[in-house]
């Protein structure tokens, strides 16, 4: 099993050790890679689109020829990890500022995604939200201007909301979320994907 | 915009937190392996998204400009920030000079995403930095050196650049910065308790940063290259030096090809250790910004040896 975490902009590094950790937790003797070229998709069992600016990582992802590749190999099963910008290319649909700049979302989840929907930096925030597939305990979900999911449909269903907006979604091989688990020492959801790849 | 109204506010009673270390940290790591471009207009901000920054800084004039004008030079007028706020959906950063809390209170209410107090604009305060924890929005701040880092870290600041030797396109002062800095945290690896003690006592911050510092092997918060960066192989020199990510300030602007530049120093930023790449991409991009020798230049002319305490 190896897990690859797209490296062409963005908190790649925390993904990469958040993985590392969580994997060692699990007595799962493997480490996560960085996948900075399209080649290093080739023997992955698993990826991370992480987070950082949608815009900047969706003209790397084209120009190495990332997006197309993650297409494909998303249509053969390949379970995916998308956090924040990563989310928002995981979309169908998008809102007027991916218009805007042009970005050519993956399309790869039954969701339409509104950027940076809270606001500015200024908005940014912090909270404890409820996550039931992953326990009881609540998790510190990180929101840094931060998408928001408006609305699912088809396969693809709603797994974790805070107040009234949707936080995260899944599709079958597909995890999409708008906050941050990088940015915690909580493993719980590294794990949660470390098993969608094992499966 | 999304709107959460009070009502559910109070009917669900979960705690939101904003400006925390973690936000604000986490906000810059949001910019690592990222290009942030300056700029002074929204049509050179959309330029610079379009090419893929992670981000503007919103200014008057360019550094290169700042320095052949002379005077006092201050915060860009809250109008031109607006404007360039308006222009793209990346975040924008925006200076204020060292030490002057009130622009920086101002460019809070303006919403920009971060402030860099900064050495290319007239020092407001002679003796204290702007005491960053107070604000909710995070900063980046200028180094020489792992002193100045540290200080800056302990004020607050989210994130780290070199000072370099700003509007010059001359990178000599960037590398020396940066490997000063990677040398003294090296040197804390040696140290004992006692020496430690005395390196907090010198850099004057808690000793408990210096040993963090120490078992990180690297600051604690996100490092930039900046100050004289002005062609995609300097980009790649830096980042391999251990930059976490580039601040180019007139280099694109003030190149005979902004758009080719900007382009170009994005993508030689992901791939800095692919020389092959970067040969592709540092290609037919005409004339570089003009620049000047650093070594012939008076101290007093330099901005790096502005706010270092």
């Amino acid at each position: 099993m190896k897990i690859g975490v797209v490296a062409v902009q963005g908190a790649v590094s925390e993904h990469v050790e958040a993985l590392n950790k969580a994997m060692e937790e699990l007595k799962i003797d493997e480490k996560a890679v960085y996948v900075r070229d399209v080649k290093d998709l080739n023997d992955i069992s698993g990826i991370v689109i992480p987070g950082g600016e949608s815009t900047t990582i969706n003209r790397l992802m084209l120009t190495t020829g990332m997006h197309e590749r993650i297409i494909e190999l998303s249509e053969e099963g390949l379970p995916i990890l998308g956090t924040c910008a990563g989310a928002i290319l995981l979309a169908k649909e998008g809102d007027e500022q991916i218009k805007q700049t042009n970005t050519v979302l993956l399309g790869l989840m039954d969701m339409k995604v509104l950027r940076n929907a809270y606001g500015r930096q200024v908005d940014s925030f912090e909270a404890d939200v409820k996550i039931p597939e992953i326990g009881n305990k609540p998790f510190r979900a990180v929101f840094i201007r931060a998408p928001v999911i408006e609305r699912v449909w088809g396969n693809t269903k709603v797994w974790a909301k805070h107040k009234n907006t949707i936080i995260g979604v899944k599709k079958e091989n597909i995890l999409a979320l708008t906050f941050h688990p990088e940015l915690t020492n909580d493993l719980r959801i590294h794990k949660y994907f470390i098993k969608m790849v094992m499966k | 915009m999304f709107v959460i109204s009070d009502e559910m506010k109070i009917t669900e009673k979960i705690v939101e937190m904003k400006g925390t270390d973690r936000l604000k940290r986490g906000f810059a790591k949001m910019c690592k392996g990222g290009v942030i471009m300056d700029v002074v207009n929204g049509e050179q901000a959309k330029i610079a998204e379009d090419a893929g920054a992670v981000s503007v800084m919103a200014l008057e004039a360019v550094p290169a400009d700042i320095r052949a004008k002379g005077g006092v030079a201050r915060m860009a007028d809250p109008q031109k920030i607006k404007e360039i706020m308006d222009a793209v959906t990346i975040p924008v950063m925006a200076k204020c000079r060292i030490g002057h809390f009130a622009e920086a209170q101002i460019l809070e209410a303006l919403g920009v995403d971060m402030i860099d107090e900064s050495e290319v604009l007239t020092p407001a305060d002679e003796e204290d930095h702007i005491d960053k924890r107070k604000f909710t929005i995070p900063f980046v701040c200028g180094a020489r050196n792992l002193g100045e880092a540290l200080r800056r870290i302990n004020e607050g600041a989210a994130m780290i650049r070199t000072k370099g030797e700003p509007g010059t396109g001359n990178v000599v002062e960037a590398v020396r910065h940066m490997k000063l800095m990677n040398r003294e945290i090296a040197e804390l690896k040696k140290m004992s308790e006692k020496q430690l003690k005395e390196k907090a006592k010198e850099y004057r911050v808690p000793l408990e940063l210096v040993k963090e510092t120490r078992d990180l092997g690297r600051l604690p918060v996100v490092n930039f290259a900046a100050g004289g960066i002005s062609t995609p192989s300097d980009s790649s020199l830096m980042m391999q030096l251990g930059a976490d990510g580039i601040f180019v300030g007139s280099g694109i602007f003030k190149s005979k090809n902004p758009k080719a530049y900007a382009k170009a120093i994005v993508e030689a930023t992901m791939h800095y250790d692919d020389p092959k790449i970067l040969a592709k991409v540092s290609e037919g991009l005409g004339e570089p910004m003009e620049g000047i020798d650093t070594s012939k230049m008076d101290e007093k002319q330099k901005m790096q040896i502005r706010g270092t305490d």
